[in-house]
């Protein structure tokens, strides 16, 4: 299909919002030379817009409601950080080790969690991020609960993901890259299982595809997506901590997903832009400001299943009408 | 150019517009700035269960700043507090605005060690000074000490330094010694190692945030031992006190502690801790004009009395005050902004306070007892506590 | 370890076991009946603790503060039914996780706004100070008051369960709530009625804690946590799972944090076996609750549904 305005009119309300959005936050570095704490500020949404896109791939496509996402977070930051520590900075060998570490993690714990369904898989996922959490708080040589910094930044090379602009860079291209995966992948046959799986898992089953093995392939991505994220993460904060891991953590980041529009591609970058910076404007304005913050969460559940793309959807549907009235000349009844 | 629906151009217009809004208000935000006052940046946890102790901190710095006219040094100062909610990425947000934003000369506050040893390093690196009134990680008193770093309060492993020795002075041959499982907790009991002289029958760590403790309990009470010494700070220690006390054992088994029963949780035990033992560097009736004074305008402004984070962020305060006037409210100048800070020249309410070589206090500990007083119990200090053996973090620091 | 510590800490083992039925009972009901999700739950101990605090510090009075709790507790439950969550029960249990977790940083900040951040006061009754003595042991009078508390609440959920005609609906309502709807009970009233009821048995759970336990905005997010296990190793939608889980839990988790670490000396060396110790024993109910699912998934005692 040629590239053209036409093109770009064709597509839904939503990938149109999130594609001008993406060109924005393209440009943003260039108004930010004088704020360097922005530019952290955006480079941390798009970071977390990362992980919930790692989430919504089992979440929003795959009907996982896994409450312990934040363990992920937590490994990938926890890797870039031990790994820092015992003087390796070279990124690509911390990124191997993230990644590793996420899938063995994740092929453990996704092939006991996913053998339930319902409330016990989130329980048991909660669980496992929750143990996790106790065995780093209980590692003294890694600073436990304390912390533990990061001695040097992971270095692509030349580059070194703690400088500014580099981090901010290798953020968005990083999102781009997840979200084009993201779309080809839904796309794909794997990805038409995943989301078949979701609303009729027995009917899947039926026609003989191993629905298990596609769910854990499904959660093992996942898990490594967001342990890249953590690995940025901790070069964001220059710090890695147990309190990454907690299950507030994971809570943020699925009413980050739920709030862009659960099974959309550009949902986790709305729910994490919207969610991040509500909560700074919040901050600004006072110090309880989890006394709105805590309704506000429950407005928009109450209020829409399909967040913000939802919107955009219904949008698209009332364009369409109008649409139909314009091209025939006369009003529908 | 025509469009198949003029509304699909208005709403990608308006869907554009606000985005920008969104950016723009983002920015504007930031670049609305004051010009004249000296910027202080503060730092601690005022919300979640370590909230109490951050409000403290706050409550007790803005009451200085309130008694000099809006000023410190006499020179007009404005605070910038941050929440950082107990979570060290938070902290690290918050310090990063502080410096790249609203450029502060000076943070202080932090009140938990793992804030602290998350924005230690970035603030001393910008070359801001660091007040801290509370938190003191082992790592920043020894080997990652920082010439921008002066802290108000004590290392870690001092509080219970000074647990041990008051156990040793109190003669307990046998003690059994407990903990909650994370850094902090291990600290404590490695710190109370070095200068207790009898025998640890047994070091036991609990979850954090555990609320029954009536197993150990009954475990301790089984070992015998002389006395027990327990690290249990907020919600914990309210738990433990008053399980302790409910076993019948408060009163009977000497309880001592650190951290455990203080300003912000004798509130919550009034008379059920009656007769506990503690080590603290300070009490509410400690006998020094500037602390009688503190109390007593502490009282009045806040209705509570002063716990030991309030009185170490006061003297922050203090501390602050006395380096701005010698430097005549020049902070562009910081050796002499250091230097004037390294004197310490000004009226602590715990006694006698200077630095050591390390930027850390050389300051008093006391026993303080719990006592009964007025609203149920009170805290009472009587015997100062000379530490014997130190950790000697100072020794590791290449400080000049 | 002497058998008269091992007598004390299975008594401690099932006074924590039977705290944490008080909250089992409400959320299971909730959960297997409506199939509702509600994190908020740890929110209702609390609220219940600091009713019960700021009541008996009014007037001095234990039983009254327990008597005025229950109406306190079943006005609060049927708020935040009617406001939040109501239109809730038909959806998704993403969509309830998503909003009773912002209803419980709404809560945590009121509590922290209304009573401040600071640990509330609140005593233990004048007259359950002391110790009793049970077959040639001491044992807390209060702690015994908590065993026979939950154990007498225990015995009226049996009954109300079992032998009432709401019980009967409830019942049903756990095997086909269809049937129940389509044969003419007033579903809502039942939703808001069993609500209520999760609230009150959750305030109840807090006034027993308030004595022993810090009251302090936050203090139901570890009970939550140990509930929710509780009612997955039960049985979603079973009391008489979530009594026995309940049990086992509480006697599993003390039996656990005391063992352990002296277990493990013995086959360590001391500073990897006091890191290690402390670790296991505050994973011990996760590793419980991940080999329960993993022989049975559907928990002890499930719910046969239709």
């Amino acid at each position: 299909m040629p590239l053209s305005l036409d093109t770009f009119r064709t597509l839904s309300t939503a990938t149109r919002a999130g594609l001008v959005l993406l060109a924005l936050l393209a440009l943003l570095p260039l108004f930010m030379r004088d704020d360097p704490f922005l530019l952290a500020l955006f480079a941390r949404i798009l970071i977390f817009a990362f992980a919930s896109l790692s989430l919504n791939l089992i979440l929003g496509y795959g009907g996982m409601v896994s409450f312990g996402h934040a363990l992920y977070l937590g490994l990938g930051v926890y890797g870039a950080a031990i790994l820092s520590f015992h003087g390796v900075d070279s990124g690509w060998l911390q990124l191997l080790t993230v990644l590793a570490a996420c899938a063995l993690v994740g092929l453990i714990t996704g092939s006991i969690a996913l053998r339930t369904s319902g409330i016990s898989f989130i329980m048991i996922t909660l669980a496992f991020a929750q143990m996790f959490y106790f065995l780093f708080v209980s590692l003294s040589q890694y600073g436990g609960d304390d912390g533990l910094r990061l001695k040097a930044g992971s270095s692509f090379g030349a580059a070194r993901l703690t400088d500014g602009y580099t981090l901010y860079a290798t953020a968005f291209l990083l999102l781009c890259a997840g979200l084009y995966g993201c779309h080809r992948v839904i796309h794909s046959r794997f990805g038409t299982v995943i989301r078949a799986a979701r609303s009729n898992e027995r009917r899947m089953r039926a026609l003989g595809y191993p629905t298990f093995r596609y769910r854990l392939a499904a959660y093992v991505l996942s898990a490594c997506l967001c342990g890249i994220a953590g690995m940025l993460y901790a070069n964001l904060t220059q710090f890695a901590s147990p309190s990454y891991m907690s299950w507030t953590t994971s809570g943020e980041l699925i009413v980050m997903v739920m709030l862009g529009g659960l099974g959309s591609l550009f949902g986790p970058l709305f729910g994490a832009l919207a969610m991040l910076l509500t909560e700074e404007a919040l901050k600004a304005l006072t110090q309880h400001w989890m006394v709105i913050f805590g309704p506000l969460i429950v407005i928009v559940v109450l209020a829409s299943r399909q967040g913000i793309c939802g919107f955009c959807d219904a949008l698209d549907r009332r364009r369409r009408q109008h649409g139909a009235t314009t091209l025939t000349g006369e009003t529908k009844a | 150019m025509t469009y198949a629906n003029p509304s699909a151009g208005r709403a990608l217009l308006r869907r554009t517009a606000l985005a920008a809004a969104l950016l723009c208000g983002a920015l504007g935000a930031s670049l609305a700035q004051a010009q004249d006052p000296v910027k202080i940046g503060f730092i601690a946890t005022m919300s979640g269960p370590g909230g109490a102790l951050g409000q403290d901190q706050y409550d007790a710095f803005m009451l200085a700043i309130e008694q000099k006219g809006g000023k410190l040094g006499g020179v007009p100062v404005e605070v910038i507090r941050e929440d950082d909610q107990l979570k060290p990425d938070v902290g690290v947000q918050a310090a990063t605005k502080l410096l790249k934003s609203e450029h502060v000369p000076i943070i202080t506050g932090v009140t938990f060690s793992n804030v602290m040893m998350a924005i230690h390093k970035p603030i001393t690196d910008s070359q801001v000074f660091l007040i801290g009134s509370n938190a003191g990680p082992a790592p920043i008193a020894g080997k990652e000490c920082s010439p921008f770093f002066f802290s108000t309060s004590w290392d870690n492993d001092m509080l219970h330094e000074a647990g041990g020795q008051l156990a040793s002075d109190l003669g307990y041959k046998n003690m059994y010694v407990m903990a909650a499982n994370y850094q902090a907790g291990r600290d404590a009991v490695s710190g109370f190692k070095r200068d207790y002289t009898g025998k640890v029958i047994d070091e036991v760590y609990t979850q954090v945030n555990q609320p029954d403790y009536s197993a150990e309990i009954a475990q301790l009470q089984a070992a015998s031992p002389d006395a027990v010494y327990v690290f249990y700070p907020g919600g914990m220690g309210v738990n433990f006190v008053k399980q302790y006390r409910q076993a019948g054992l408060l009163g009977s088994l000497p309880l001592i502690s650190v951290s455990t029963i203080d300003g912000s949780t004798l509130p919550a035990l009034k008379s059920l801790a009656v007769g506990a033992i503690t080590s603290a560097p300070y009490a509410p009736n400690l006998d020094n004009p500037q602390n009688k004074q503190f109390v007593q305008a502490f009282v009045k402004a806040y209705k509570r009395q002063p716990s030991m984070y309030a009185a170490q962020s006061y003297d922050a305060a203090n501390l602050i005050d006395s380096a701005l006037a010698k430097v005549k409210g020049d902070v562009g100048n910081k050796e002499a902004l250091r230097a004037a800070f390294k004197e310490a020249d000004f009226d602590s309410v715990r006694g006698a306070f200077k630095f050591d070589s390390n930027q850390f206090p050389d300051a008093p500990f006391y026993r303080v007892d719990v006592v009964e007083g007025s609203d149920g119990a009170e805290l009472q200090a009587s015997t100062p506590i000379k530490i014997t053996t130190r950790a000697n973090f100072a020794a590791q620091c290449n400080m000049k | 370890m002497s058998f008269t510590l091992f007598i004390i800490q299975t008594l401690n083992g099932l006074q924590l076991g039977v705290l944490l039925f008080l909250m089992a009972a409400g959320l299971t009901l909730v959960f297997g009946i409506m199939n509702f999700v509600n994190l908020a739950h740890g929110s209702m101990y609390m609220m219940g603790a600091f009713f019960a605090a700021s009541l008996y510090n009014l007037t001095g009075s234990f039983l009254l503060a327990a008597v005025l709790l229950v109406p306190a507790m079943l006005a609060l439950g049927l708020a935040v039914n009617w406001i939040a969550l109501r239109k809730l029960y038909p959806r998704d249990h993403l969509d309830q996780v998503l909003a009773t977790f912002g209803l419980i940083l709404f809560f945590n900040e009121l509590a922290r706004m209304i009573w401040g951040p600071s640990p509330y006061y609140m005593e233990v009754p004048e007259f359950l100070i002391g110790a009793v003595n049970l077959f040639g042991v001491r044992y807390p009078a209060y702690r015994l008051l908590i065993i026979a508390s939950g154990l007498l609440v225990a015995l009226g959920c049996y009954v109300l369960i079992h032998r009432t005609r709401i019980g009967m609906l409830i019942r049903a309502g756990a095997s086909n709530r269809n049937m129940v709807d389509v044969l003419g009970v007033n579903i809502a009233l039942l939703n808001a009625m069993l609500f209520g009821l999760g609230a009150v048995l959750a305030g109840l759970a807090g006034l027993l804690a308030g004595p022993i336990m810090s009251v302090q905005a936050g203090m139901g997010e570890p009970i939550l946590i140990l509930t929710m296990v509780v009612i997955v190793i039960g049985g979603i939608g079973s009391i008489r799972g979530a009594f026995y889980a309940s049990l086992i839990v509480g006697v599993v988790d003390t039996l656990g944090r005391t063992l352990l670490p002296s277990l493990l000396r013995s086959v360590l060396e001391r500073s990897a076996a006091d890191i290690a110790g402390p670790a296991l024993a505050s994973m011990m109910i996760y590793l419980l609750m991940a080999a329960i699912l993993a022989v049975k998934p559907e928990g002890l005692f499930p719910v046969h549904k239709h």
